[in-house]
């Protein structure tokens, strides 16, 4: 029983060091006062102060930032919608054609979108990256919604017709307050969806719409520089406050239920 | 008191698909009455009660408020509440709010919301529930919220749907008298929803008692319990001893029946013109059956027969016995305990005689 116990306890150990330990070694390094990601000098945050003097990351991180807000924000109304429908109308299909994004290999989705805008001549930048980004996001959203639809009492939208309220009026005052939390996760889900999402937007993105992770990636190629780690840090520093809130705000979504 | 017409339900209909839930019930409820409707789970009460409500609509029929059909309008132009099972109180809303709501919803200034959702408070007994949210609050307290809730725009009609069940039988029965002086203090008609028979008879003025999608009977509680006009009724109201035979011959209101195994009795006071040779059942409640070790001063139109203690259950108050008769019949007898303590009359197997007067049963058809 004790031995059990302690075999468990370290080959816990060993998948949770193989998980994370590259993300510490990435946050480490992203400190190390030496321009090699071999061995600790000492302290610096001087790769941050780097990191905020150049012209292309400040670019990049911007435009990340912009196609994040705005692919979260439409997805979030498409998908809240599509989640609505699918709770409403129980349709295999509708909700096959909602949720296939999300299964769908990337590397898929990115060449049928890069076909796509090409065929109906649309000029590759921020506004195709946008676009792509809504079409896997909105998914999420979905799922996210009705997870929180499906805990809901069905009766409560029943009482408050009841009491006096029009079907709008309802959804505005009882339904969609209610659904809340659910929308904010989602909305938060695709906006970490989004901000570091690489294939898609390697395929959709034109000249001088540099994203984050593709600002990286093109770094990265000459050598793993200590900007890289620094900014990296960044990223995974944004994207853990945003998942956190999200999770507070619906649990039942990373719970799975 | 002039009695008025509130609700006609028309011959109305519901089906799900091959399951008919409702078929052709017509029902008067009257302005003021606290009406039940009584069945077992299945019987069509909450899909009727539904379709009062306006969530569904019916297949055929008319429901008909102040001789005007109801059913194009939406629930919400209804001037009839429900309280829900699990009182549905709003979880993103205070009690305040929740109560606000029905006012809101209709349109009223803010200053006198206000003054209605305190005095509605007031009148639950739960002022300093105010600002809290209904998570926090009792299932006794949310009841008296949805009620409050339902009552505070004064509707024509309240729909209950089995308000009652989610609370231990203590509160149900201190609930069943606070609502029993509410609807008599405010007048507003009341459409209640069990399928508790016990909770129907202490409620209500009348009840109608559904069974398949149909009803059976409607009628007020005494005569339920006393005149049960099936089978049906006389089992699911209350407890009921049913005898089954044959009708020999009648005079007037004058009965004698041939029942199998144990010979004829006489049934007086009989409301219905029997058919000679018709097969039926004499029903009998446990309490108006008489036992004893040996029946003295038998009454000349009471009907008596020996048998065997067969079980016995101690009940506190009363003490049930299980008496088999010469044709093998179980019946159910009833004797109080009058002193402290149980009184044990009898033990199993002993031998008894059972008796009942010439009123105690009621005899119904096949």
């Amino acid at each position: 029983m004790q031995r059990k116990n302690v075999l468990l306890w370290i080959s816990a150990a060993l998948v949770y060091l193989f998980l994370y330990l590259p993300l510490v070694i990435v946050v480490v390094f992203s400190f190390n006062d030496s321009r090699l990601n071999a061995e600790w000098v000492g302290f610096t945050w001087k790769w941050y102060g780097k990191l905020f003097h150049n012209q292309e990351m400040l670019t990049a991180a911007m435009n990340s930032l912009i196609i994040a807000g705005v692919s979260a924000a439409v997805a979030t109304v498409l998908g809240t919608l599509a989640g609505l429908a699918m709770e409403q109308s129980r349709q295999r299909l509708l909700q096959m054609l909602v949720l296939a994004p999300i299964a769908m290999p990337e590397i898929l989705m990115g060449v049928s979108l890069l076909v796509l805008f090409i065929m109906v001549n649309m000029t590759l930048g921020l506004l195709s990256i946008m676009l792509a980004h809504i079409t896997f996001c909105i998914g999420f959203v979905a799922l996210a919604v009705q997870a929180r639809i499906s805990s809901m009492d069905p009766g409560l939208v029943e009482a408050a017709r009841d009491l006096g309220a029009s079907p709008w009026r309802c959804f505005r005052e009882i339904t969609l307050p209610l659904l809340m939390p659910g929308i904010l996760a989602g909305a938060l889900m695709a906006f970490t969806l989004s901000i570091d999402d690489f294939v898609i937007t390697f395929f959709t993105a034109g000249v001088g719409s540099s994203t984050l992770p593709l600002q990286i990636y093109s770094m990265v190629k000459i050598a793993v520089t200590p900007e890289v780690n620094a900014v990296s840090t960044l990223l995974m520093l944004l994207t853990l406050v945003v998942i956190t809130v999200a999770s507070r705000l619906s649990p039942a979504v990373f719970r799975g239920e | 008191m002039e009695i008025t017409e509130l609700l006609e339900i028309v011959t109305v209909s519901r089906h799900f698909d091959d399951f008919v839930a409702l078929d052709k019930v017509s029902l008067h409820i009257e302005a003021g009455e606290f009406f039940t409707l009584l069945g077992p789970s299945g019987c069509g009460k909450t899909t009727l009660l539904r379709l009062i409500a306006g969530f569904d609509q019916p297949d055929g029929g008319d429901i008909l408020l102040d001789g005007k059909t109801i059913l194009a309008a939406p629930p919400e132009r209804r001037p009839l509440h429900t309280i829900f099972q699990n009182y549905a109180l709003f979880p993103h809303m205070t009690v305040a709010e929740n109560i606000a709501f029905p006012l809101r919803m209709a349109g009223i200034a803010k200053k006198e919301i206000q003054a209605r959702v305190a005095e509605a408070l007031d009148d639950v007994r739960l002022p300093d529930k105010a600002r809290q949210y209904p998570d926090a609050l009792s299932g006794g307290q949310k009841q008296r919220i949805a009620i409050a809730r339902a009552l505070v725009n004064r509707p024509r009609l309240l729909l209950l749907d089995e308000p009652l069940s989610a609370l231990d039988a203590k509160l149900r029965e201190q609930m069943q008298i606070e609502l029993i002086n509410l609807q008599k203090d405010i007048g507003i008609t009341f459409i209640y929803v069990t399928h508790d028979q016990g909770e129907a008879l202490a409620l209500s003025h009348r009840i109608a008692v559904m069974d398949c999608g149909k009803i059976v009977q409607v009628d007020v509680p005494e005569r339920l319990y006393g005149v049960p006009n099936s089978r049906f009724v006389a089992d699911f109201i209350g407890k009921c001893n049913l005898l089954e035979g044959r009708v020999r011959e009648q005079q007037g209101d004058s009965v004698i029946v041939e029942l199998d195994g144990l010979g004829p009795v006489h049934v007086c006071r009989s409301e219905t013109k029997f058919a000679a040779g018709s097969r039926c059942a004499l029903t009998l409640r446990p309490e108006k059956i008489r036992i004893a070790a040996a029946i003295v001063n038998s009454a000349d139109d009471e009907s008596h027969f020996t048998g065997h203690v067969h079980d016995l259950l101690y009940l506190g108050d009363v003490t049930v016995y299980i008496v088999t008769l010469a044709n093998g019949l179980l019946l159910e007898a009833l004797l109080a305990n009058s002193a402290s303590g149980r009184t044990n009359f009898f033990e199993v197997g002993d031998q008894v005689e059972v008796a009942w007067s010439c009123d105690a049963g009621h005899l119904v058809l096949d």
